[in-house]
């Protein structure tokens, strides 16, 4: 199955001659994976450092006056706290539709020296749609300015920091604090670095000029424990560390309480609301959500995959695998789905039904593979 | 001479002697990544050529088995099951699935030889 108007990032050749098994993706031709394999590409992540291209995903500015207008516009449509976002500094948050439901998953940062300016990382399949919900609700004088020629590449795992504080000497990207961002002058190119990722592990997402972004993934490429991993990979890993992905976990009709993020809602947004679906999500923080996304550990080594009806140990449906498959770190099935409230406690037992065979699981605390963000 | 025969689907039937061993092909394990989980049928099931006999699981995806001919399941790998990695490592050879006693040899010349199955995949490039 190939598209015929597949998009391509600015990688596309270097995937292509690195061997790169490509396929269509969000409307991309993406690497899923190298010839090292996914199972390889996910224990290096692990255990040195992984370059992802995930120039397939929205970079946007949103500005206009100052940072508490810029804020304010955004809060209607987000219910993370973004007035006292510091400069410098990101949140993970949510666009959502009037009822509540996730219509994307989005990085918020507050780019430090310039004033009245977000920055948003959103998915490349709700790109369109995020950035037209966002124009449709702009008030005069904000502004919203995709960045379609930026690229955007992830260095992860262990020696994410080592390798790009060797390539920076004097940026000290060794000691920005995990959710932090800022411009850094990376072996000469310009890069705009955020201490985050979507692997679990400590490292960095390097926003940098496409016209530049072979040269730099060449570079760091080059450098001593430096794979390519795609995005089979990229999910195994994200699975592992509990993170959610859109389409699967998130979608228009969960919201973000039922999908286990009320830690992305802090407190004067919780109290005060004033973001769509307020009512509902004040509701289930109060009272609990009916269905709650959890981890799920099959008994077995039977992967249970997204679709796998969740059944109650009396044989009752309640709720759907969302994400399985293989963890590589963890060495066995791992799972998560939406469950019914009375089912969500850690230690639950539940089975899954895999091939019409009901198997035994667990529901268990996310993640799978303890997080290595760096803390300061 | 054992002789080796493969389906559409991308399986193997080794035949010796009225029983036929299955798998998957190389070409399949290369196509499917690195294979974590291998479900084998019961011994004694009765199979029948299309059948969904045993299922085999990459990191991403998890696929049929085809039997590429009837008969009654005799033997399974139990060291595939433990071991997945076998079916990349030596698809032809230990990482064999199952063991059937063919029911109807002439389904066997619905199949292709080793050369017929290298045209066939010059043709999914």
């Amino acid at each position: 199955m190939t598209e015929a108007t597949s998009l391509k990032t600015p990688l596309h050749a270097l995937h292509v001659e690195l061997g790169a098994r490509m396929s269509p993706f969000a409307g991309y031709d993406m690497p899923i994976q190298y010839p090292a394999g996914v199972l390889a590409e996910h224990l290096h992540t692990r255990r040195a450092a992984g370059l992802f291209d995930v120039s397939h995903m929205g970079q946007a500015l949103i500005e206009g006056g100052d940072h508490a207008a810029v804020a304010a516009f955004l809060e209607t449509l987000c219910p993370a706290d973004l007035l006292n976002l510091a400069p410098g500094r990101q949140r993970y948050t949510q666009l959502l539709n009037e009822t509540g439901g996730i219509v994307d998953d989005l990085m918020v940062t507050r780019p430090p020296g310039a004033e009245g300016a977000l920055r948003l990382v959103v998915n490349a399949a709700r790109k369109e749609v995020d950035f037209a919900l966002i124009r449709q609700r702009l008030p005069s004088g904000i502004r919203l300015t995709p960045l379609p020629n930026a690229a955007l590449i992830a260095l992860q795992g262990p020696l994410a920091t080592p390798t790009l504080a060797s390539l920076a000497p004097g940026e000290a990207v060794e000691t920005m604090a995990f959710m932090s961002a800022r411009p850094a002058r990376i072996a000469g190119f310009e890069t705009f670095v955020s201490r985050s990722g979507y692997t679990g592990e400590d490292g960095y997402e390097i926003s940098i000029a496409s016209a530049q972004a072979e040269d730099f993934a060449r570079l760091l490429l080059s450098q001593p424990n430096v794979a390519p991993i795609g995005l089979g990979a990229r999910d195994s890993l994200r699975l592992e560390a509990g993170l959610c992905l859109y389409g699967h976990e998130l979608d228009e009709t969960i919201d973000p309480i039922e999908a286990a993020l009320s830690w992305s809602i802090q407190k004067r947004r919780r109290v005060e609301g004033g973001f769509p679906g307020a009512k509902r999500i004040q509701d289930a923080l109060a009272n609990g959500p009916n269905r709650q996304r959890v981890g799920l550990r099959p008994d077995g080594r039977a992967p249970a995959r997204e679709g796998v009806e969740i059944v109650s140990a009396d044989g009752l449906p309640i709720g759907v695998v969302t994400s399985g498959g293989f963890g590589p770190s963890v060495n066995g099935p791992i799972a998560m789905g939406h469950i019914a409230r009375a089912h969500a406690a850690v230690g639950t037992p539940v089975s899954l039904v895999v091939r019409g065979k009901p198997l035994s699981a667990r529901v268990v605390a996310l993640p799978f593979h303890p997080h290595a963000y760096y803390r300061g | 001479m054992p002789e080796i025969r493969y389906s559409k689907d991308h399986e193997y039937i080794r035949v010796e002697s009225g029983e036929g061993v299955v798998g998957i092909s190389n070409y399949a394990q290369q196509q499917l990544g690195d294979v974590v989980f291998a479900e084998t049928p019961p011994i004694g099931k009765a199979v029948k050529k299309g059948d969904p006999a045993a299922v085999v699981e990459s990191v991403k995806a998890a696929s049929d088995v085809f039997t590429p001919a009837s008969g009654e399941v005799i033997a399974v790998n139990s060291e595939v099951e433990a071991t997945p990695g076998l079916i990349n490592e030596d698809a032809l050879g230990r990482g064999w699935l199952f063991r059937i006693r063919l029911a109807n040899a002439s389904e066997l010349s619905a199949l292709m030889d080793e050369a017929a199955y290298a045209d066939f995949l010059k043709t999914l490039a």
